[in-house]
């Protein structure tokens, strides 16, 4: 068996390992690419900046559960980041019952990554209840979407915590989507379309989307007609995210998305070098197998 | 390296699903089962708080609303299916669930999925001369015509319906094409996030 034979046969389990050993070595030895500012990820990141600081919440919705966190939680992490650096209010919420537990641990644990950062640095620190909620999750997504452009306050009678949502700072003067200047829907699945439907053509209400890559095909056309403002495009988007959060806020934190950029690169340049590789391998069999009949 | 039990449990479980790419064995099997137990007793306690307590229990025994009780039974009619006998009656329910939901999401969802994008496939833009705006709308405009060419079976695709078939096809393969692209980006992209929790959270051997 020559070499192209023995290439044509390899065992998928080498792939993997190869596959391993350029995702791990990469993550070692820190190698940054510049990272790019494609229109969909600053359509998303300008719409939060326009919002009037400490005026009313924005929205985000953690539509999705622990399958697909590690490419959603990043966004969720940056675009927190980025409300709690310019002092914007937002209302987290979820409509999966899995996604509820994410959406306030991820929460948490920015708010208080960012305390710790603004006591530091001497900057105002953040408060639940005033610059953040998180709501509970509420049973029928199209519903909750619909309900939501109705009252806000009729869906989440209280918070993920128990207390009354008309309590709380945040919320005041929220009655429904007229107040909320953008919805992002964070989602491993359709569910951004439901809000387009449900809370854009109906309400007119702004929607922006964080979506996993492997979805992000079938999200395009709704960027392009302006029905979303701003689109995440997986961990790319994440970490173009986490760059502008960066370099205008410098914000202390780990950047997972960015320090994920270079192993993502290296396992890809490994995916094409053993695609191409595989072509010229079966065509090189294929021609000595014909030779030798 | 982390001092957390609960880390130490996420790495042993994670550890434990990638045995797989080995072969099947059984600690991949428990946990799988222990994801699946966990994930339905998870879901099951949450509907019972937020559901079951918060949108029915609490407005009727607090608030004295016992009209919420009329929604509650026609859901608890869907248990019906259980007894031959009286299984006609989840049919209620689902009749409300359907009527309401194709209703509601009909005339969104046609003026969502067609009229806007019919509009925008029809409409060339021209802010401030930008020519790549007017290629990029050429471009789907003839994408979606010879697609939906395609897609035309009654037609013989020979000659010129035939061509433009083809370049139908073309399109066809260049979307699965980014679509595989980006399923791979997606994988890789959860497999990192896995890495990154292995090597710094648990074992702390980057920063």
């Amino acid at each position: 068996m020559n070499f192209w034979e023995k290439l044509s046969n390899l065992g998928k389990k080498w792939i993997y390992l190869m596959i391993a050993i350029c995702v791990i070595v990469p993550l070692f030895f820190k190698f940054e690419f510049k990272m790019g500012k494609s229109p969909s990820t600053m359509g998303l990141y300008n719409k939060i900046e326009s919002i009037a600081p400490d005026s009313f919440p924005f929205l985000m919705s953690y539509d999705y559960d622990p399958s697909t966190q590690g490419e959603l939680s990043p966004m969720a992490i940056a675009i927190l980041r980025h409300a709690f650096a310019s002092h914007k209010r937002v209302m987290l919420m979820s409509l999966l019952p899995q996604g509820i537990g994410l959406a306030e641990g991820v929460t948490s644990r920015v708010a208080k990554e960012f305390n710790e950062y603004a006591i530091k640095e001497g900057k105002d620190t953040v408060v639940y209840g005033t610059d953040y909620v998180v709501l509970p999750f509420t049973p029928g997504a199209s519903a909750v979407m619909l309900s939501i452009g109705e009252s806000l306050k009729n869906t989440f009678v209280t918070d993920y915590y128990g207390n009354l949502t008309d309590t709380l700072e945040c919320m005041k003067n929220v009655y429904n989507y007229n107040q909320i200047p953008v919805t992002i829907s964070l989602a491993g699945s359709s569910v951004p379309k439901s809000w387009i439907i449900y809370a854009y053509t109906r309400y007119n209400e702004k929607i922006a989307c964080g979506v996993t890559a492997v979805s992000a095909a079938d999200f395009y056309p709704y960027l392009r007609t302006g029905q979303f403002v701003g689109m995440l495009t997986g961990l790319r988007g994440a970490a173009e995210y986490e760059n502008l959060v960066r370099e205008n806020y410098n914000v202390e934190g780990r950047d997972i998305a960015i320090i994920g950029m270079s192993p993502q690169s290296f396992a890809h340049l490994f995916i094409i070098f053993m695609i191409i590789l595989g072509n010229i391998s079966y065509f090189i069999v294929k021609k000595q197998k014909a030779r030798s009949l | 390296m982390s001092t957390n039990i609960w880390v130490w449990i996420a790495a042993i479980l994670t550890l434990a699903i990638y045995s797989f790419l080995y072969k099947d064995n059984i600690i991949y099997k428990i946990a799988e089962y222990l994801l699946v137990g966990v994930s339905i007793g998870y879901t099951t306690a949450i509907t019972w708080h937020n559901v079951i307590i918060a949108k029915m229990v609490v407005p009727v025994v607090d608030y004295h609303r016992y009209y919420m009780i009329i929604p509650a039974v026609i859901g608890c009619l869907m248990f019906t299916r259980f007894f031959k006998k009286v299984s006609w009656l989840s049919k209620i329910p689902i009749s409300f669930v359907i009527g309401a939901g194709a209703g509601l999401g009909l005339p969104l969802a046609f003026q969502t999925y067609i009229i806007e994008h019919s509009k925008d496939t029809i409409a060339i833009p021209w802010h401030g001369g930008n020519t790549m705006l007017l290629v990029d709308a050429i471009l789907i405009f003839i994408g979606v015509v010879a697609t939906l060419v395609y897609f035309f079976f009654s037609v013989k695709h020979k000659g010129v319906v035939g061509k433009i078939a083809n370049i139908g096809i073309w399109y066809i393969m260049i979307s699965f094409g980014a679509t595989f692209g980006f399923t791979v980006m997606a994988r890789m992209s959860l497999f990192i996030d896995r890495m990154q929790f292995l090597l710094h959270d648990w074992l702390g051997l980057i920063h």
